[in-house]
């Protein structure tokens, strides 16, 4: 296994490496290439900007631009942020804790609703619990999650009013309220509504997902012999079934790790939450190339990692599959 | 299947006679199948009526959507204006029903775009196999492993702004292009594996026998039978561009304003919902009620296809 992992991990250096061709290539393309915000920004002179760009060595050609970027990025140096003046790793630092905290609640809460009702809706199949639930999974994946961001501010905070005081019943931006000591309710009070975005089409898919992997188990032939065995039907259930149609569940957790470090764009940007996604959103607004492509390339490393975890996971977990 | 020989006349047989097509078995096992799924029926009739309604807006839609109006302004729902109007006195009904125009356009476009490259590469992957099937998998793994919405949006800024493809910002295509171009990779796999059967079956080697060449082969001979899983993913696909495209125009990446889709719509309602509840609801609902129908259409369609699918 060490040997499979191994080799896996070579392979995805190439991998990494053409992306990281594409996507440096791509913000080549875009308009006056990372000049551009400068610029834009109207208070340089021409002969200002000559110089910046010289400084910056961005008038050297670009196989030489992407070679020098490589080599401070292996030493994980990305570069200056054009739009926050300062180091790029300085501005995730600064955000990645809101993006884990945000991503981690929802996360939990997802797992929490998912696993109980997606074991339920397998049991007890065609049940009116099961036809409600598959019902509201088609919602659930159908409906565009920055609409529901919408209209969760439209109902929590525009309609209903906090009836034991004054303003609206939720809070509909950022992670407390400004100025205010720390208060657990109050942090509580502003997750509610980001979370409730997050989870509402991460948990349609996992109960829709683990439904149909308990489906699959609880018709196999070890599941009639441990009912056979005469043994209790929760045991039957939780120890034989769900512990079995777990494993392809942990893989597709593992898929979704990369969301832990970029966060939800559009969850971000509606709710005002100083994550990852929104330092994203406004670093292609301003076109801040170099914090650009610091984050377009760590969330590729963790796609590419998160696959190969995905992998070693399913394998140690199901004893049948064997590396190759 | 000797129940399909039966003469009583079904839904399935009238749209074949009304196709004027010649009794293909298979086609009608598959349609009666599909009517058979009462909620994909009714998903189909719901999306008849969200295309018809966005096919004939220049009949419905009471006003010009670009029309601006210095007097009524922000209004609330009337029944001159059913939905209100925005910020610059247009009407939101006309706007949604023509935004429904692009959105929908811009779905379909973008699919065949992901079909056809979808199609192409899994294709040639599975049937030529060895060192081009190798090749083409590693590409496939590229993108898979690009983050597909930063990337879209760092191209939507390039299309918005670069001076030679901003000429061509007004057409749906960059950005059915774009979103297609990142969208064909898990089609690709899917008509690979086909292909990849297919290809060692009897008939191919009649074929091959006969002195068919390889892209006849291809097209006429083993296309046909991965014919079905294409047909579902495409239909679920629509409903997936439609809505990256409504999210990326709702972040202000995709299609931009004036012109109406219903994300630029949702854009620009978002700041207005105080007054103007309708004006968030209305877009939104649109998206979901398309998306909505077309998944239970590509849900009984795959049940249609395959009926031993467990999900």
């Amino acid at each position: 296994m060490g040997q499979y992992v191994v080799r896996r991990l070579i392979l995805a250096v190439p991998l990494l490496l053409v992306i990281s061709m594409i996507v440096f290539g791509l913000l080549q393309a875009a308009p006056g290439g990372p000049m551009g915000a400068y610029v834009r920004r109207g208070n340089f002179s021409e002969e200002d900007l000559r110089r910046l760009e010289e400084r910056l060595g961005l008038n050297a050609p670009a196989y030489v631009q992407y070679g020098k970027w490589l080599g401070r990025v292996v030493k994980l140096d990305f570069g200056q942020s054009i739009s926050e003046r300062r180091p790029v790793t300085q501005s995730i630092r600064d955000r990645l804790p809101n993006t884990l905290y945000l991503m981690a609640t929802a996360w939990i809460v997802t797992i929490l609703i998912a696993i109980p009702i997606g074991v339920i809706t397998a049991i007890r199949q065609y049940s009116w619990f099961d036809h409600l639930v598959t019902g509201l999974t088609f919602v659930g994946q159908s409906v565009p999650i920055f609409w529901l961001g919408l209209i969760l501010i439209l109902v929590f905070y525009i309609w209903l009013d906090n009836p034991f005081g004054d303003g609206p019943l939720l809070p509909a931006g950022g992670m407390y309220t400004l100025g205010q000591d720390f208060s657990l309710w109050d942090r509580i009070k502003h997750l509610i509504l980001p979370v409730t975005m997050l989870s509402a089409s991460w948990v349609a898919w996992y109960t829709r997902f683990l439904r149909a992997s308990m489906l699959e188990v609880i018709h196999q032939d070890y599941i009639r012999t441990a009912r056979a065995k005469g043994l209790r039907e929760q045991v039957v259930v939780m120890r034989h079934a769900f512990r079995n149609a777990a494993i392809p569940l942990v893989t597709l957790m593992a898929l979704d790790l990369p969301l832990i470090f970029s966060g939800a764009l559009f969850t971000e940007v509606i709710f005002a939450w100083p994550g990852m996604g929104r330092l994203f959103f406004t670093a292609a607004d301003r076109r801040d190339y170099p914090l650009l492509m610091a984050i377009i390339m760590i969330t590729a490393t963790l796609i590419v990692l998160s696959n190969l975890l995905a992998d070693i996971l399913y394998a140690w977990l199901d004893p049948r599959i064997r590396f190759r | 299947m000797a129940d399909t020989q039966a003469t009583t006349a079904t839904p399935a047989d009238a749209i074949a006679a009304a196709h004027g097509r010649r009794h293909d078995t298979m086609t009608r096992l598959i349609i009666r199948r599909f009517l058979r799924h009462r909620l994909a029926v009714a998903g189909l009739v719901v999306l008849a009526l969200l295309v018809l309604s966005a096919l004939l807006a220049p009949v419905i839609a009471p006003y010009d959507p670009d029309a601006l109006s210095t007097t009524e302004r922000l209004q609330g729902p009337s029944s001159r204006h059913w939905l209100g109007t925005d910020d610059v006195g247009r009407d939101i009904f006309s706007r949604v029903l023509y935004g429904g125009r692009i959105s929908l356009l811009i779905g379909v476009a973008a699919t065949a775009v992901s079909l056809l490259i979808g199609t192409v590469v899994g294709a040639i992957a599975g049937y030529f196999g060895g060192f081009v099937d190798n090749l083409l998998m590693r590409v496939v793994d590229v993108f898979l492993s690009f983050p597909s919405l930063f990337i879209l949006i760092v191209l939507a800024t390039v299309i918005r702004t670069n001076s030679v493809l901003r000429q061509y910002s007004g057409s749906i295509w960059p950005i059915a292009i774009v979103i297609g171009g990142l969208s064909w990779m898990a089609l690709a796999r899917l008509i690979r594996a086909t292909f990849l059967s297919l290809r060692e079956k009897e008939f191919v080697e009649a074929a091959r026998a006969a002195g068919a060449s390889n892209s006849r082969i291809m097209i006429r001979h083993i296309l046909p039978g991965s014919l079905g899983p294409i047909i579902v993913q495409g239909t679920l696909l629509i409903a997936a561009t439609i809505i990256t495209e409504s999210g990326l125009s709702y972040l202000g990446f995709g299609v931009q304003p004036p012109t109406a889709t219903w994300g630029t719509l949702l854009d620009n309602a978002q700041g207005k919902m105080q007054e103007l509840p309708l004006f968030a609801i209305a877009p939104g609902l649109m998206i979901f009620l398309t998306v909505m129908s077309i998944n239970y259409v590509g849900d009984g369609l795959r049940d249609a296809f395959d009926p031993h699918s467990t999900r």
